[in-house]
């Protein structure tokens, strides 16, 4: 059976990121992921990436940034380590071919973003993602001697040995249906976030917190679960991201009265506020009656202010999201958006180098929570969060790997996940369909654990995942066969969304307070008395999820009121 | 709503069954996608159909397929426009061609496409010193190389590239396009072992012919084949780069036939690729050597009557004034002092696009 020093599980950019690293510490690695990579939800990021490059930036400015952003929740001792380090990693990435766009002097342009004080986003167009992860994948093309890639593989379970350490996984791969135990001295889980638990979402259709759901079932403890970050501009009508570039680069928000309505929620950053309150903002405008559209629930997005030289040299891909799926120019005409979801801040908690409380498991990217990001995520630091983190677990679990002999799981391991499979497979028909299930869960979050929350309806939301997980788990599949069998995996994805929703609702209900993307009508105020701490949830011995708390880590910035 | 139906190529290959055709019906709008349909019947009464899909936006490039015949993403092709272009009324959707079928509308890319960008050392080779900081250069050229750099290795250009058909080996759109963004990088210290080694490689950039079909297939703008033509002229005029293939001379004859006659001089076309532009051309032993073998070729043309020995050897002839507009045409180009590419990024002055 395969055997590595390192075995990642995802390869989006944390993925890549750590894989490359890990083979340039000596480690023998081996990339794992059940799509292509290049397919990775990484590609869809648009906007760029942070780091205070600028000759008036620093990098503690950025910090503060971030910091504030979060709204004191992210453990600055991360944040720190984040910022200081995003200048060389972009270099870093320039130097391996990234083409970031550049200024008239030939040097590394940067674009404005919401919530930071400068313009600090180095991007390319606004494909940054796609780019940044189509280098990384030149480059384990490049090293494909000390990087064994497995492209197309679905894990289906963690291994812990008996002193409970994470020594492997074991996954199927899609092509041939064979399953297979990996053993690894170290496992870093790279496999993005879950998006899918909302509809509509930004996030693709592989975005089903299989990395989430599976350090959870090992006993790994979640962290932040209940921030969920709502995306300011989404198109209408099906979810899909128009780019925060789009605002950095000058273009307004309009309500039904053709006004800057941000002017009253955040006069000096107006648009570009940091996310959480840029959509409350679009949410309330809607609520009370200002929304645009057939049923008043869009917020007009007016890119004509650009110059549309601009707009198609640096924001193409909306221009093309545009046109293809709203059937809008927007170089002259406004588009129709409204808040989505988009991106989970919370994750399997870990510590600056990666690691999780499970010795062995690491966890880098939106699958993780280091936590960086806190309450609220800035546009542009989730691309920087996953190269750094990845890049310091891929070296930190190279590093561990030295002394440490080769873990050997038994055969008999893959006997259980042979037989779960199978058992979904012989499932007898009857129910509702697994797409049925899903389709609830995902339109229940979008209505119940959305922008705006209460105890009541997360109380409901919760019921209904309870009674949701009862269904899932009887719910039976067309397909009977080995190749590429994507019916089964739909199923185990059905029960990762459902475990990870059900954490985001117990830890929602639990802060009763309003931080960062979490507002609960019922607490409207910050408390940072209570609940300046994470809340963390841990699956209990029945399988159901168990809450403690974690502080936050505050090196030189204290809670102070947020206003942008 | 609207009411769609889908004629879906299925197989699969553990059934020892061929391929074969299966209807669907669905119900979206008619601006929604082709693979909106598709997971909808997935979704609703087959849950076994094959394909691979992910962001549903074009981006991630996981959902090439051929629509009605045609290559492209699924996500990215609208229903009611699908329907339309159906010869029946029922959109077909069928695997993309050029590359084996795993299972329904699932084709194995590694066996091809990923194979074909690993040919074209698909990183970049910096030139040394690397700075400690970026490196400096010009804006237009990462914007330039942003439109290779846009490619999402979808293979909806691999599917339909009609000279792979007949040359499987040939290196083909998707990867030279990637060997563009290389080529094109000023960063890149290879530039000119680069377009040796593709220039040399047979089934190299002097391998495609001109179809158009890969600029029509990409659903991001890429125009493959306009990549493919920078990699010529960057080859031949900038790096004067003389292939063993002929290519660079055989563009050559086309420049200069077209020059003296308005029109191509087919009988001339084959001495000047091989011998080069004088009238002695043909007698040059290379030239002599490529019209011998070309004999069958030729005498095959004259039976069939595709050519008339008259024709084939008279040139066409075009009036004065009409030689002068294509005089003119030639002085212009040749006379800018950069040689003007077109970009998709690169869009001009705002005053241009009002």
């Amino acid at each position: 059976m395969p055997s590595h020093d390192v075995l990642i599980i995802g390869a989006g950019l944390a993925g890549q990121r750590a894989a490359l690293a890990a083979a340039q510490a000596g480690a023998t690695v081996a990339i794992m992921s059940k799509v292509h990579p290049v397919r990775s939800h990484s590609v869809a990021a648009a906007g760029g990436m942070n780091a205070a490059i600028a000759v008036d930036d620093d990098w503690t400015e950025h910090a503060y940034d971030t910091v504030k952003g979060s709204d004191f929740l992210g453990d600055q001792d991360a944040i720190e380590i984040m910022c200081s380090e995003a200048p060389g990693e972009v270099m870093h990435l320039e130097h391996i071919g990234v083409t970031f766009y550049r200024d008239e002097t030939g040097h590394l342009d940067l674009r404005a973003f919401g919530g930071a004080s400068k313009k600090r986003t180095a991007y390319v167009a606004d494909i940054t993602g796609q780019a940044i992860l189509h280098v990384l994948y030149e480059q384990l093309m490049r090293h494909h001697e000390t990087v064994d890639r497995y492209e197309e593989w679905f894990t289906t379970s963690l291994i812990l040995d008996d002193e409970g350490e994470c020594t492997g996984a074991v996954a199927r791969d899609i092509r041939s249906g064979a399953m297979q135990v990996f053993n690894a001295k170290s496992v870093i889980l790279a496999s993005g976030g879950a998006g899918q638990c909302y509809k509509p979402t930004t996030n693709a259709l592989i975005c089903t917190a299989d990395g989430i759901a599976q350090a959870y079932a090992i006993g790994a403890p979640l962290m932040d679960m209940e921030m969920v970050q709502y995306h300011p501009t989404t198109l209408a009508e099906n979810g899909f991201l128009i780019t925060e570039g789009a605002r950095g680069e000058g273009a307004h928000l309009l309500n039904s009265e053709g006004r800057r309505f941000m002017e009253d929620y955040a006069p000096n950053k107006m648009e570009l506020a940091s996310r959480d309150v840029v959509s409350r903002a679009e949410q309330t405008e809607i609520n009370e009656g200002r929304g645009v559209g057939a049923d008043g629930q869009g917020i007009y997005l007016d890119i004509t202010v650009v110059p549309r030289k601009r707009v198609l040299e640096a924001l193409r891909e909306i221009v093309n999201i545009g046109r293809d799926f709203a059937g809008t120019d927007i170089t002259r005409e406004p588009i129709m958006i409204r808040p989505g979801q988009h991106y989970i801040m919370g994750g399997v908690k870990t510590d600056v180098d990666g690691a999780t409380p499970i010795t062995g498991l690491y966890a880098a990217g939106e699958v993780a929570c280091v936590s960086v990001h806190g309450g609220n995520r800035l546009g542009a630091n989730s691309l920087l969060d996953t190269l750094i983190f990845g890049r310091r677990s891929g070296e930190h679990a190279a590093a561990r790997g030295r002394d440490m002999v080769m873990p050997s799981a038994p055969e008999s391991r893959l006997t259980q996940d042979v037989e779960q499979i199978d058992a979904i497979i012989a499932r007898e028909r009857g129910g509702r369909r697994i797409s049925a299930i899903k389709d609830e869960l995902g339109a229940m979050m979008n209505d119940k654990v959305a922008v705006f929350r209460d105890e009541q309806g997360l109380q409901e939301a919760h019921e209904i995942i309870v009674g949701l997980k009862e269904e899932a788990e009887v719910a039976a599949i067309d397909d009977r066969g080995t190749v590429f069998n994507q019916d089964v995996l739909g199923a185990i994805e059905l029960g990762y969304l459902l475990d990870c929703a059900e954490t985001t609702v117990v830890a929602a209900i639990e802060r009763k307070e309003s931080r960062g993307a979490q507002f609960r009508t019922d607490y409207p105020d910050r408390d940072d008395e209570q609940w300046l701490k994470h809340i963390d949830v841990q699956r209990g011995d029945d399988g159901r999820p168990e809450l403690s708390y974690s502080p936050v880590t505050i090196t030189r910035w204290q809670p102070e009121v947020r206003k942008y | 709503m609207a009411e769609f139906t889908l004629r879906l190529r299925r197989y699969d290959p553990e059934s020892g069954e061929a391929a074969y055709w299966e209807e669907h019906t669905v119900e979206l709008e008619p601006h929604r996608s082709v693979l909106e349909g598709i997971l909808q019947a997935r979704a609703t009464t087959d849950g076994s159909i094959g394909i691979r899909c992910s962001c549903r936006a074009a981006i991630c490039g996981s959902c090439g397929v051929r629509i009605n015949g045609r290559p492209g993403l699924a996500c990215h092709t609208h229903l009611d426009k699908a329907q339309r272009g159906a010869k029946d009324g029922v959109i077909e959707v069928e695997p993309m061609g050029n590359m084996p079928i795993i299972k329904d509308l699932i084709v194995d890319m590694d066996a091809v496409h990923w194979k074909k960008i690993q040919r074209v050392t698909p990183w970049l080779q910096p030139k040394q010193p690397v700075p400690e900081r970026e490196y400096v250069v010009a804006h237009e050229s990462m914007v330039d190389v942003t439109q290779s750099l846009a490619c999402i290795q979808c293979g909806a250009c691999v599917s339909d590239c009609l000279s792979m058909e007949v040359d499987p080996d040939f290196i083909g759109p998707a990867a030279l396009a990637k060997a563009y963004r290389l080529v094109g990088d000023p960063r890149d210290a290879a530039t000119r072992a680069r377009l040796e080694d593709l220039a040399s490689d047979p089934h190299g950039i002097y391998d495609c012919t001109h179809c158009f079909k890969c600029i029509d297939a990409c659903p991001k703008g890429v125009a493959p084949m306009s990549q493919i033509m920078r990699l010529r002229r960057r080859a031949g005029s900038d790096f004067h780069i003389e292939d063993p293939n002929n290519g660079e001379r055989h563009e050559r004859a086309f420049v200069s036939l077209v020059r003296q006659y308005g029109l191509l001089n087919e009988a001339e076309l084959l001495p000047r690729s091989y011998g080069g532009d004088s009238a002695l051309a043909k007698f040059k032993p290379s030239a002599a050597k490529e019209l011998a073998s070309s004999l069958p070729v030729i005498a095959k043309a004259l039976l069939r009557r595709k050519v008339t020995p008259t024709t084939a050897l008279k040139p066409h002839k075009l009036p004065k004034q009409d030689l002068d507009a294509i005089e003119r045409i030639y002085d212009k180009v040749e006379g800018r002092d950069e040689r003007f590419e077109l970009n998709l990024y690169i869009s001009g002055r705002d005053e241009d696009l009002t």
